[in-house]
């Protein structure tokens, strides 16, 4: 038992779970503790919701004028050298 | 700005790019931006796009790097800042939300996080969430800032941003989850009332 992530643990490693990049042990560890904790179940869901919904803010729609005039005088400079 | 069809022809616009044709490359450089990602799937096949898609970002990155120095501010995307910001301990959730090492249960919820509504009423994909979202984003230390925006808003893979950023995987998701939490904790406070 003294192996099991507590709630407070759960939280700290909840990216590394959905970027799947908990060891093997960790992951069982971690999804025995979501199979009987009801709180950290609703945790782990609300991360999953939270990038859902940033992935609905709008993106950056262009460069600004300054640096699309810098990065194509620097590929000028690159056909020169 | 030129769309994807616009810069379809694929063999094409590498060899003109490689040929060191300006217009071919400003209208990659038009292309970039919320459009880059689908544009770059029209003209190269998939094992090419990152690579060029990579190889434009690094510019930008060091263009900005550049700006930085000039304007004697910190230099967001310098990888020694990322990783001194990643380094610095900060818990993904107030501590007082987990009871004390003197409490029959340490570590564990004082109370339950309460479930956010999914219903037809949800204020949840509201242009008000969206805001929220975004201005949580806009506050978040640079480091922060950068990686949530390119992994959840840009929609990057991890690679992709470790690669622009120069970052290492754990850093950069240390940077993410500190990111994601407090975006997650923004939508708590916004949907549940009640919360603690």
């Amino acid at each position: 038992m003294n192996n099991e992530f507590k709630c407070q643990e759960m939280i700290e490693v909840v990216t590394n779970y959905l970027d799947d990049a908990l060891q093997p042990d960790e992951r069982e560890r971690f999804e025995r503790h979501l199979s009987y904790c009801a709180g950290c179940t609703t945790y782990v869901e609300q991360m999953r919701e939270t990038i859902r919904q940033t992935g609905t803010v709008p993106r950056e729609e262009s460069l600004p004028p300054a640096l699309r005039e810098e990065l194509v005088a620097r590929f000028r400079s690159w056909k020169r050298g | 700005m030129l769309g994807p069809e616009t810069l379809s022809g694929e063999t094409a616009l590498l060899a003109a790019l490689r040929g060191g044709d300006e217009d071919a490359f400003s209208a990659l450089v038009d292309a970039y931006g919320a459009a880059m990602h689908r544009v770059a799937l029209t003209f190269v096949r998939s094992s090419a796009v990152s690579a060029l898609k990579t190889w434009l970002l690094r510019i930008v990155a060091n263009i900005a790097r550049t700006h930085a120095v000039r304007e004697a501010r910190s230099v967001p995307f310098s990888s020694l800042e990322l990783a001194r910001e990643a380094a610095e301990h900060e818990p993904a959730l107030s501590t007082d939300r987990f009871q004390g090492a003197d409490a029959q249960h340490p570590g564990r919820w004082v109370s339950f996080p309460m479930p956010w509504s999914a219903g037809p009423d949800s204020a949840l994909l509201s242009a008000e969430i969206r805001t929220l979202i975004a201005d949580t984003i806009a506050g978040l230390p640079d480091g922060q800032r950068i990686v949530i925006s390119l992994r959840d808003v840009e929609g990057w893979d991890s690679a992709e941003v470790c690669s622009v950023l120069e970052l290492s995987e754990t850093n950069q998701r240390v940077l993410l989850h500190r990111a994601r939490s407090k975006v997650r904790a923004a939508l708590e406070r916004y949907l549940t009332t009640e919360s603690p």
